[in-house]
């Protein structure tokens, strides 16, 4: 009788063999899969090494209160004896402050954190649209960091007072009402500049007041004249206002209500503070020119394409540097002597334009993509030309351009930096110079450049990060 | 035609705008503040400190003019300028005069329109070098690696003494102060050469000072002083008499705390003078006639403004050397005040 073996249970399956799984497979197929990729592994942990042992002491050392960098390295000879290397953080400590703010009075400082926390305050509608979580949670965050900020900085009572309405304001109108809010987004220019520059209250109001004529006018011409007409006429009508009715007003409202706080020159603006300040000008002005020129030079109309043709291309075809230059000495030639039009005011516009220029040929580049049916569809539905280019081209085309719009901005921003050149106190070089100039602190030199360094990777991968969101966000096609 | 009516036009108006602002002094006055180029940051010379005063040698002669002027050393705004736009900035207008460490050469003075009108520093070209490296001179340096900073005259001038003493040399070039100093100190080169008073400054900071000397040989001459733009000499005048009455004042003991006391006891005509207690010569220059008197006050006579930022005893401790009076075998010479 034969004797059969049956098996009557199912065995566990055994674990794959140790080179097919764990730590030890991915090795295996990710760095030493190929004799080459053997070398390079073996190359890339040598480069590793060499990186971390020359520089790990050098950060293990690390003295963050001294009066100088002699001091500094008799601490760091006293903790790890003759001849180690340690860096030197103390002189971020002592000078912080122009890092940040350059020469800003330092019991002024309030003012550019209130704009700085406000900036995101007004950028959320904008940034945010619709989502009232991400609204609300932006808004928080803005309101948690002005309260411990400002009351850090020294905010005078009233000061602080205001400030917290207004959040404690915005945060409930973004429950009630989030579209609101954009109200906000446009006022705010003249309120951050006040804060920034301070003076009279009446001259930003005023000068906003021109945008109230301009709208005014378009409203009341529209209907007798059309469209374009109006708006043309209702520019016109600003541009009067702004030039002959702006100065007198404001300063007849400020003899008869002076409202005022210390004024601020242009040349105690430094560091990051005047980094942003021309970044985010820079960006913001230029999105909007950028749009109209790569619409003009679409444009059937003969000057308005030629127009921005040579606009653009004048632009694109010099550096900044050149323009910077140009902002900084060649505009004084022109203008007759003793005219003090600010130096930060005429780097702004030229930065602002040299985006344009560029923004417009990404964005030229997004219209292009788009398929002829779309402006057909936008034809044959009827639509004007400006509600065809706002309902339906510029939401396709500036959704395909979003990744290079902010490329673009990311390398404004790091632009900003070159201001160095023409005398202005940017962050990397500006400060830096001063710091280095100082004799305590003569001799130093990595320790700038990688917190300067460190500020504008954490600013541009923020970024960064945020348009791949809106990417995301926005993606509606369905691969 | 009409392109040329337009551009005349532009240039009439350009002359006009140019002759109503003919004298600095009174633009001055009316702005009630003196604008002075300045260094962006170099030690000892003119730099800001963490909350944003200004300091420094080339500074305090800017504070004494415009206590000359204005009568408060306080009212002076500093334009920080760079090397490619200092020039530019004083032929527009933008600042009213430069004390920012610049040569005076026969070109600038002519091509650039601009006129030195003092002398404050006499500096020169020198070499740093490693003590181990065992050099005691400049010639000994044949085939060393030289650091040198770009686009100075400094660089002309490196080239020029090599070729003189027919010995060789390797540049290697850096962009400013803190690499050169860097490169040097990690032996990227065997020496590091600039103006005499910028090695001085990097040695007073560096870890082992003591291991580095600065060779004998000055191998260029490089006389800084305050510039002022050409076309307007009453203005030059005033910077020149301004600075010639801090070297008056050193030759004759005026410190900035006993004026008041000398200015009672002396005797000497010219004192009394300087310090506008007889004749009329600060109205002769369109100023105030107690403009020098306030000046002196302002920072101290040169020897004080010396020693309080880059003299002995201040961590760059510079010798006065050639900036000594002509009295003490130095080169700083006042012609008489009458």
């Amino acid at each position: 009788m034969d004797k059969h073996f049956a098996r009557s249970e199912m065995l566990p399956p055994l674990p794959p063999p140790l080179t097919e799984r764990g730590v030890v497979k991915w090795l295996r197929e990710n760095l030493f899969s190929t004799p080459f990729n053997i070398a390079l592994t073996l190359f890339g942990i040598l480069v590793l090494w060499w990186l971390v042992s020359t520089s790990l002491p050098w950060w293990l050392n690390s003295v963050w209160v001294a009066d100088s960098l002699g001091q500094c390295r008799d601490i760091v000879a006293a903790n790890a004896g003759e001849g180690a290397t340690g860096a030197c953080w103390a002189s971020i400590h002592v000078w912080w402050g122009a890092f940040i703010f350059g020469f800003y009075p330092p019991e002024e400082w309030w003012r550019p954190i209130l704009a700085f926390g406000l900036l995101f305050a007004a950028l959320a509608p904008v940034l945010f649209a619709g989502q009232k979580r991400n609204l609300t949670l932006l808004l928080g965050v803005v309101a948690a960091f002005l309260l411990v900020t400002l009351w850090l900085a020294g905010t005078p009572t009233l000061a602080f007072l205001l400030a917290v309405a207004l959040i404690a304001g915005l945060v409930g109108l973004a429950q009630v009402a989030p579209g609101r809010l954009l109200w906000f987004t446009l006022v705010y220019p003249a309120l951050c500049f006040w804060l920034l520059w301070g003076g009279s209250i009446w001259s930003p109001l005023v000068a906003m007041a021109g945008f109230a004529v301009l709208y005014a006018v378009f409203r009341a011409a529209s209907p007798l004249i059309g469209l374009s007409p109006a708006a043309g006429a209702g520019f016109v009508a600003a541009v009067l206002w702004w030039l002959y009715l702006d100065a007198p007003v404001a300063a007849a409202l400020q003899s008869v209500l002076p409202l005022a706080i210390e004024a601020i020159n242009s040349d105690q603006f430094g560091g990051f503070l005047l980094a942003t300040v021309i970044g985010v000008t820079g960006i913001s002005f230029s999105l909007p020119i950028g749009i109209l020129l790569a619409l003009g030079r679409q444009s059937d109309m003969l000057i308005v394409k030629t127009l921005s043709v040579g606009f653009i291309e004048f632009v694109r075809g010099v550096p900044l540097i050149t323009l910077l230059f140009t902002a900084s000495l060649l505009l004084q030639y022109f203008l007759p002597p003793g005219t003090n039009f600010d130096i930060i005011l005429r780097v702004i516009i030229l930065v602002t334009f040299f985006a344009a220029a560029y923004l417009a040929e990404v964005i030229r580049g997004g219209l292009a993509a788009l398929p002829r049916g779309q402006y057909e569809a936008a034809d044959a539905l009827g639509l004007d030309y400006w509600r065809a280019q706002r309902l339906i081209i510029l939401p396709q085309a500036l959704k395909i351009s979003i990744p290079a719009i902010v490329s673009t901005f990311i390398g404004l921003f790091k632009d900003t930096t070159l201001v160095s050149f023409v005398g202005l106190m940017d962050p990397l070089r500006g400060v830096t110079t001063i710091l280095r100039a100082d004799i305590n602190w003569k001799g130093i030199y990595w320790e700038p450049y990688i917190f300067v360094g460190f500020i504008f990777f954490l600013i541009c991968f923020g970024m960064s990060r945020y348009s791949m969101y809106l990417e995301k966000k926005l993606k509606t096609d369905h691969r | 035609m009409k392109k040329s009516v337009f551009f005349g036009a532009l240039a009439a108006t350009t002359l006009v705008a140019g002759l109503s602002s003919a004298g600095t002094v009174d633009d001055i006055k009316a702005r009630g503040e003196l604008i002075c180029g300045s260094n962006t940051g170099l030690t000892g010379f003119g730099t800001p400190d963490a909350s944003g005063n200004w300091t420094g040698f080339d500074v305090d002669l800017c504070r004494a003019i415009a206590a000359a002027v204005l009568g408060d050393a306080t009212k002076v705004k500093f334009v920080p300028t760079t090397g490619e736009t200092r020039f530019t900035a004083l032929q527009s207008g933008e600042v009213d005069l430069l004390v920012r460490n610049s040569t005076w050469t026969a070109s600038r003075d002519s091509e650039l329109a601009l006129d030195f009108v003092a002398v404050n520093y006499y500096d020169g070209q020198g070499f740093m070098v490693k003590k181990d490296l065992g050099v005691s001179s400049a010639k000994e340096l044949d085939g060393a690696t030289v650091c040198i900073q770009t686009g100075t005259t400094t660089e002309l001038n490196l080239a020029d003494f090599f070729k003189q003493n027919n010995i060789s040399y390797q540049p290697v070039t850096v962009a400013d102060d803190s690499e050169a100093q860097r490169q040097y100190l990690a032996g990227a080169c065997d020496a590091y050469t600039t103006d005499a008073s910028g090695l001085a400054a990097s040695r007073a900071t560096m870890p082992d000072a003591e291991n580095h000397v600065i060779l004998p040989e000055i191998i260029s001459k490089e006389p800084l002083g305050p510039v002022v733009r050409h076309g307007d000499n009453n203005w030059g005048d005033v910077v020149r008499w301004t600075y010639y009455a801090l070297l008056i004042a050193e030759e004759k003991g005026i410190t900035a705390a006993n004026v008041e006391e000398v200015l009672a006891s002396t005797t000497d005509e010219e004192v009394k003078r300087l310090l506008g207690a007889s004749g009329d010569m600060g109205v002769k220059f369109g100023l105030d006639n107690a403009a020098f008197k306030n000046a002196i006050m302002a920072g101290g006579n040169y020897g004080e403004i010396f020693a309080r930022n880059i003299g002995e005893g201040t961590s760059i401790n510079l010798a006065r050397g050639l900036n000594a009076l002509w009295t003490q075998g130095g080169l700083q010479y006042a012609p008489p005040f009458r």
